[in-house]
């Protein structure tokens, strides 16, 4: 009876969780353009979505704009780990702490402010500016990955390195790169997720003309929505599923070598 | 004697306010064991990884060889460390780890293939190449890392507390295995350690040190069983440490009762530090004209009692294979030759360095 109830409960709570998506997924696949409505399947509104070259544009971009903020983000976060890491124990609890607000910090003040400092510094806003909102606020995210592994990587490794007639910049290559790695995929990983469906951030610092997929969605929404925004945003739920797993997935089977 | 190989000149290391070696002067011989030993923070590791070029001293030289390498990166002296805690590569296989030196130095496969067979003999791991070193025990990893810094041929082995991490049986396996590695090396072996057996089962040498001052130098015999001060005395063994006085040359008065002994040129009536070994003293029924006292704890440990006798004001501690009750009425023997006497330190820099705790 217990049992039952915890079972009940538990698929009650996933339901409530994801019957908004399994909702938008299924309406997806709506000939009709109703909401109520099953029309039958179809796929006409994926052919849509593939054919629409506004959305095509608007993917590439998000695209682009993920792999090269997270890609710088993961070089600096990293420098900056290996920084932070060498620094004494004050001020490094300090900087630690600033990394983290910019987590916490609402989405639109980080937007607003951003866009407010373009303007300022009289950069005009345009593919660019997004570009570096979103590499700054991925950097912490980095930081946030890679910092634990550093501080399991013991200095003695790299110093058994150079002991063994190792070149300082050949020692962090060859052996305490390589112990990073885990912890640097799994941040670019967060940072990629993170730029792609990015919303306000972006919106507040693009120039004209300038689309990701989340401020299409946004403006097309605005203008009557359209079974093919079911379809994209199923596509990027899927995406960013996918990442997710291959995010959590990896680690753990990392630990499963080890032991 | 064999030539000296690295010489120590005045080192002095500060870090931050704390004065971590006070002007220290260290010699090494070529194909010597020579174990740093004392309590932690003492600069013994400090020193090692002086001489391993990890740490630059604030002041003094590095002599090896006759050359001066107190400014040569680790990367680029003729040394090999091996770390406390293994810092073996673990994205690397076993091979791997114990090729990493060669193949910085460009040495062909075939040679780097054989170095690795006769290093993995060496330590008993034949047939581990491929093994992943996480799949490794604590003691196999010691091993491998000791594999992986003898295939570089270095002068000198430097050992960080290699067996610190290790159980108790399994380390005094090793220091049998170091014993015969150093022999089939033929090279100079620097150990560092605060396990005071470890220093006396393998060493030539044994510096002492404490509070970054070297305490005293010597075989492990004259360390055992003619300690410098009591300090020496107090950290390698158990002992008793009591004052006396020096009558005159061979006669000692100790707790009011005068014993025979076998020191000279200490003056008359000189107050003087006296050393006494717990299995030195011999306990027999009272007899007029010795030190008496009563048994006050007995524990049986195996190879001998360990008994705590009142005598004289002080609590004793000895061992003895003969067993005397609690409460049992004694008199305290010491043949004149296991008596030790040691000067009283005179200035307040020595009294400093005396005991800890």
């Amino acid at each position: 009876m217990k049992n039952a109830m915890k079972k009940i409960y538990l698929i009650l709570m996933l339901f409530y969780l994801y019957a908004p998506i399994m909702v938008l997924m299924v309406l997806s696949f709506n000939e009709s353009r109703s909401r109520v409505t099953w029309g039958g399947f179809s796929l006409k509104w994926y052919e849509d979505l593939f054919t629409n070259s506004m959305i095509l544009d608007a993917l590439k971009t998000t695209l682009i704009i993920a792999l090269v903020s997270a890609a710088a983000a993961t070089v600096l976060g990293t420098l900056a780990c290996l920084g932070i890491n060498r620094m004494r124990k004050t001020p490094r609890t300090i900087v630690m702490g600033m990394n983290n607000i910019p987590m916490m910090n609402a989405e639109i003040v980080t937007g607003i402010s951003l866009m407010l400092c373009f303007v300022a510094f009289g950069i005009t806003l345009s593919f660019k500016t997004v570009l570096l909102a979103h590499i700054t606020f991925n950097v912490p995210y980095v930081i946030l990955s890679v910092m634990p592994k550093l501080k399991q990587t013991e200095v003695s490794v790299y110093e058994a390195a150079v002991d063994l007639g190792a070149s300082p910049v050949y020692a962090f290559f060859k052996v305490v790169l390589p112990d990073l790695m885990p912890g640097i995929l799994s941040g670019f990983l967060m940072a990629f997720t993170m730029s792609l469906d990015d919303f306000v951030i972006t919106h507040f610092t693009r120039g004209a003309g300038v689309n990701t997929l989340s401020t299409l969605i946004y403006s097309e929404v605005r203008r009557g929505i359209k079974p093919t925004m079911y379809a994209l945003s199923t596509l990027m739920f899927v995406s960013v599923l996918v990442l997710l797993i291959l995010i959590n997935v990896r680690p753990q089977k990392k630990k499963d070598v080890i032991e | 004697m064999e030539r000296t190989l690295i010489n120590l000149v005045d080192i002095s290391k500060q870090f931050g306010d704390t004065l971590v070696l006070d002007e220290m002067n260290l010699t090494v011989r070529e194909n010597e064991f020579v174990t740093l030993l004392g309590p932690s923070g003492c600069g013994k590791t400090t020193t090692l990884r002086i001489i391993g070029g990890f740490v630059q001293p604030t002041t003094g030289k590095v002599i090896f060889d006759g050359k001066d390498i107190t400014k040569l990166p680790p990367n680029k002296r003729p040394v090999n460390t091996v770390f406390q805690k293994y810092a073996l590569f673990t994205h690397m296989n076993v091979e791997e780890n114990i090729a990493f030196g060669l193949k910085i130095r460009g040495k062909s496969k075939d040679y780097i293939r054989d170095k690795i067979k006769y290093a993995l003999k060496l330590v008993n791991l034949d047939g581990y190449e491929k093994r992943s070193v996480n799949a490794l025990s604590g003691g196999q990893q010691q091993r491998i890392a000791i594999a992986r810094a003898i295939v570089n041929e270095p002068r000198v082995l430097l050992l960080d507390e290699p067996l610190g991490a290790l159980d108790l049986k399994l380390r005094q396996d090793m220091q049998y295995e170091l014993i015969r590695m150093k022999k089939e090396l033929g090279i100079t072996f620097i150990y560092v350690t605060h396990d005071q057996e470890e220093a006396l089962t393998m060493s030539d040498t044994i510096v002492v040190m404490n509070q970054g001052y070297i305490q005293q130098m010597g075989t492990p015999e004259q360390i055992y069983n003619e300690p410098e001060n009591a300090f020496v005395a107090d950290f390698i063994g158990e002992s008793n440490i009591v004052d006396g006085v020096m009558l005159e040359d061979r006669l000692v008065e100790i707790l009011g009762v005068k014993f025979p002994c076998v020191d000279e040129g200490f003056g008359r009536n000189k107050p003087v530090d006296v050393v006494i070994r717990p299995e030195d003293i011999i306990l027999s029924e009272t007899e007029p004209g010795l030190l008496d006292g009563v048994v006050t704890h007995l524990i049986f440990k195996g190879v001998h009692y360990e008994m705590e006798v009142m005598a004289g004001g002080y609590e004793w501690l000895v061992h003895s294979t003969k067993c005397f009750p609690v409460g049992t009425k004694v008199s305290l023997k010491v043949k004149p030759f296991d008596i030790q006497i040691m000067n009283k330190p005179e200035s307040e820099d020595e009294m400093a360095v005396e005991i800890d705790g």
